[in-house]
């Protein structure tokens, strides 16, 4: 590793299957640090497959084989001698569905902490306090703590979700269709998020949603049918794209 | 018609609760009369005297199914993890077969292996074992004769036949935990055990509580295996060591034996109290599971 700027993801002719179905071809994509880029693509395209190869959640699967690299600042990470809790901690996710713990809101966000670092209790709270104020949850939390996190809005479950993740200092945040249950006021709070936390991690999030991903992002990727079409400065992709099927897709000829 | 008929078949069970609570309550009322709180809490029972307090068997009952219940817990804890957690597809049908095939063995047939296997075993090894190379006889919970029959005795037969009880329904709410809710640990650096630990067991809490409580249930009411392996007893002793009486036993062994009507009266308010305490058990017990049901879908 050189340099300060961390969370480079690289991918290179990176191919995945489960079982007999090959479900990524060759995938070869640098992904920026520091900026946001959207996988976009229709449903069973790959792109989710893709975001869950890069913190290894593939593991959890019986019968998948991959082929090809995957690097994080140089590392691979599909290496069997990678210690995945470690990479797990570099690269935060979010899901779906929203999925806090059914415990309070503080231990929610102090649960990555208390595994990986064992901080003091008064770190702790500073850890906790850091990190929902990245995720511009503190305001309306802060004197209830120690409520059952469940009790939130869906809006406030997800931004919890990722100020979880954010409690272990990642590098990088992988987000798969974060937004896809939420009302558009709680989606323009989780964007206006992402927009500042890109000023210190890598954001990568798969979104179904063509606006979102034109409006948030930096760059774009998009895969059909597990092949990298084509991947570009979000700008150009949208007004100008090179490939023929990129521009069917984003102006919803398929899809 | 159709609709009458089962709703007549529907009702006649919650029906058949209420006659049965009723007539219990009526038929112990004589016995609960005269003895009021001291059927609870004296320890004589003379048929012959006509005298009776239940305070032995009453002990003995939730004593033994206390053992039972810590005795048991945490293998049956053990043996769900392992089966819903780790154990390879291949092994886990069979194991999960075996253990609930337990629940199917007729407890006759437990109280005779009881008779011939663990009692002489408890006598013979386990008992000196605990009294004299642990020191514990000292203590007042394993002092005196080892004899065989005893309270430690019921408590494990007990403990075998509850086990499939609570692996099952544990089995069951672990396997139900949300994949949502793993992945959720994993993505934060949690490793596999750490995993089930503070994420997994936490979220079905309830519902293993829920089949503790269904366990502790079938041991409050069990009565043939208990009767041949516990001793029957009328005597309160703080040792498990030695012999006593629950409240089944009891009944079991003097039914039949029961000449007058304040005997069989002091019978039937033992009923009574074993009665009260098992649906009051069992109520918590689906209250707990079905809180958890509830938060599933949440």
């Amino acid at each position: 590793m050189s340099g300060t700027i961390t969370g480079a993801l690289s991918a290179d002719r990176y191919s995945f299957w489960y079982g007999e179905m090959q479900a990524l071809f060759d995938v070869t994509l640098d992904i920026a640090p520091r900026a946001i880029t959207a996988l976009i693509g229709p449903s069973g395209c790959g792109k989710s497959t893709f975001l869950r190869s890069i913190n290894r959640m593939h593991d959890l699967t019986p019968g998948v084989r991959t082929a090809g690299t995957l690097r994080l600042d140089g590392d691979d990470v599909l290496d069997r001698g990678v210690d995945v809790v470690q990479l797990r901690q570099r690269i935060g996710m979010v899901f779906q569905r929203w999925n806090p713990f059914p415990k309070s809101i503080y231990d929610n966000v102090a649960y990555g902490p208390r595994l990986n670092r064992k901080p003091s209790g008064d770190q702790l709270d500073d850890i906790v306090e850091q990190a929902l104020r990245r995720a511009a949850l503190w305001d309306e939390v802060k004197d209830r703590l120690r409520t059952s996190a469940l009790g939130l809005s869906g809006g406030q479950q997800q931004r919890l979700c990722i100020a979880r993740a954010l409690a272990n200092e990642p590098e990088v945040l992988l987000l798969d269709e974060p937004c896809s249950a939420l009302d558009p006021i709680a989606t323009q709070k989780v964007e206006e998020l992402l927009w500042e936390l890109k000023k210190d991690l890598t954001v990568l999030i798969v979104t179904h949603n063509l606006q979102q991903a034109a409006r948030l992002s930096d760059q774009t990727a998009f895969f059909y049918l597990g092949r990298l079409v084509e991947h570009g400065a979000t700008d150009q992709l949208f007004t100008a794209p090179r490939e023929e099927r990129t521009e069917s897709y984003i102006t919803g000829r398929f899809g | 018609m159709y609709r009458f008929i089962t709703t007549a078949f529907a009702l006649s069970i919650p029906l058949l609760l209420v006659l049965l609570g009723i007539e219990v309550a009526v038929a112990a009322w004589p016995a609960l009369s005269a003895f009021k709180l001291s059927f609870l809490t004296s320890s004589r029972w003379d048929a012959v005297e006509g005298v009776f307090g239940a305070a032995p068997a009453i002990y003995g009952t939730l004593v033994s199914s206390a053992l039972a219940l810590v005795i048991a817990t945490p293998l049956a804890i053990g043996v769900a993890i392992f089966l819903s957690e780790f154990a390879p597809p291949w092994l886990r049908q069979p194991v999960a077969f075996l253990v609930d095939l337990l629940a199917a063995i007729p407890s006759v047939v437990y109280g005779l292996w009881g008779i011939f296997v663990l009692v002489p075993a408890l006598r013979e090894y386990v008992m000196p074992f605990l009294s004299d190379r642990l020191h514990l006889g000292n203590t007042p919970f394993f002092s005196g004769p080892a004899y065989g029959p005893s309270m430690l005795a019921a408590g494990l037969i007990l403990a075998i036949m509850v086990l499939p009880y609570i692996s099952s329904v544990t089995r069951e709410v672990l396997m139900a935990v949300p994949r949502s809710q793993r992945e959720a640990a994993l993505a934060l650096g949690a490793t596999r055990w750490e995993m089930i630990w503070g994420a997994v067991l936490p979220y079905a809490r309830s519902g293993i509580v829920g089949g503790i409580l269904l366990g502790l249930g079938r041991a409050l009411g069990e009565t043939m295996a208990v009767t041949m392996v516990i001793g029957n007893r009328h005597e309160i002793s703080s040792s498990l060591f030695a012999p006593g009486y629950t409240m089944a036993s009891l009944i079991a062994n003097e039914f039949s034996e029961a000449t007058n009507d304040m005997h069989l009266s002091a019978l039937m308010a033992v009923g009574a109290v074993l009665l009260l305490v098992t649906v009051i058990v069992n109520v918590i017990a689906r209250l707990l599971v079905w809180r958890v049901e509830r938060q599933g879908k949440a």
